[in-house]
């Protein structure tokens, strides 16, 4: 994604944020397209590119993932926020994700498993888990 | 010898002393422990690097030594009580008595997801939600939101396999013990009930809700059925394998404890039927 994008979006958000859930789609929809563009981009490349930031709004929360580094890299080497909160993934075997929120259930990208802790949160905010 | 007995045949008695040695548990902060060590196994268990108690073999034998722990903490508070095993394949309404305000209470309600009936409701004050993944204190449910029910016939097709596990050892595998968790088969057996009772049982503090006890009971059993109808199919893997618990491996968080010692659960306790 290019940093031109993620401004775009992010701006988006902002305004998103205060506007209200319902302008949230559309954005979201331009999320999905700049994905799907940068899997294609990078479709030859064995592999290793893994799959693609998001940044952006969805049901008025601030959603961003990102590839990661360092400890992350054994979870799939992606790391989500929901509103600046980290939302904990991990990769399974099989290319499908899951989170400490939706841990039972798969799901086909790390944008999709972010989307479905929203949806679960109903607006709750995310808490490290006190050890 | 304890008997753990369907929670459809308990008597009044026996669901009030169950839920009481249950409150007192969570009262003491006991009960709190055994969330925190369930997600600290969920959240470092991974299909590629070591994994204990969820994604790989040990899946059964982690959770049958987590029951015991915690069975033996509720006999402290009552000797006389045993897990009771909630047998999904039947009793698979909402409405279920396991669902009564006498028992585990009901469905989380529409607003908040909020479970406002029973012994674990937020307003009785003595069940708020601690070891947690967000900032909601109270307890929460959406039954049948989320998933199916497995089946009878489903069940009984994992039941059928005559293979333990294989590699890779983790939710890709094909055979009983993955079937069974549900990464992957028809019916998704023990994920999908996970993901049918929602709220916090769906994420990786579900311990929170008192049903994952009775849910894992009966996968115990189930397990415990597999090796009656297959005697000669024994835990696999046998020895020498990378970032899995072999047969007389040491499993964490106990370090003194194998798969091996796990396998006849007669010793520890029994089942109704």
């Amino acid at each position: 994604m290019s940093s031109n994008v993620t401004r775009r979006l992010v701006l988006r958000g902002t305004a998103v944020a205060v506007a209200g859930a319902a302008l949230a789609a559309p954005t979201a929809m331009a999320a999905t397209r700049t994905a799907t563009a940068a899997m294609t981009d990078h479709s030859g490349h064995g592999g290793h590119s893994g799959p693609a930031a998001f940044d952006e709004v969805y049901q008025g929360r601030r959603i961003v993932g990102k590839p990661a580094t360092g400890e992350h890299a054994a979870h799939g080497g992606f790391t989500a926020s929901i509103d600046g909160k980290e939302l904990h993934l991990m990769q399974n075997a099989d290319g499908t994700w899951i989170s400490v929120v939706n841990h039972y259930e798969t799901f086909a990208t790390p944008l999709a498993v972010t989307r479905a802790a929203v949806d679960k949160l109903r607006g709750a905010t995310l808490v490290p888990i006190a050890t | 010898m304890a008997v753990r007995k369907n929670q459809a045949t308990l008597s009044a008695t026996e669901k009030r002393n169950f839920v009481n040695a249950l409150l007192e548990l969570k009262r003491t902060g006991v009960y709190d422990g055994f969330v925190r060590t369930h997600n600290e196994f969920i959240m470092s268990d991974t299909d590629n690097g070591e994994r204990v108690g969820h994604r790989s073999p040990s899946f059964l034998p982690w959770h049958r030594r987590f029951l015991i722990q915690f069975e033996q903490e509720l006999q402290k508070i009552d000797a006389s009580v045993t897990l009771p095993y909630w047998d999904w394949t039947v009793d698979r309404s909402t409405t279920s008595s396991i669902w009564g305000a006498d028992f585990l209470g009901g469905n989380g309600r529409s607003r908040d997801s909020q479970v406002t009936t029973g012994p674990f409701a937020y307003s009785t004050g003595k069940w708020n939600i601690n070891v947690s993944v967000d900032n909601r204190p109270f307890l929460q449910r959406e039954l049948g939101a989320g998933a199916q029910l497995p089946t009878r016939a489903q069940v009984d097709a994992v039941l059928a396999m005559t293979t333990y596990d294989m590699a890779p050892w983790n939710s890709a595998s094909e055979g009983f013990r993955n079937n069974l968790e549900g990464w992957r088969g028809q019916g998704r057996i023990h994920n999908s009930v996970h993901v049918w009772i929602g709220g916090q049982m769906a994420t990786g503090v579900s311990p929170n809700d008192p049903a994952f006890w009775l849910h894992h009971c009966f996968i115990d059993k189930l397990w415990a059925d597999w090796q009656r109808m297959h005697p000669t199919s024994p835990y696999l893997p046998a020895a020498g394998t990378a970032n899995v618990v072999d047969l007389n491996d040491t499993m964490r968080p106990w370090n003194n404890v194998t798969p091996a010692d796990m396998l006849d659960h007669t010793k520890f306790y029994t089942y109704d039927r």
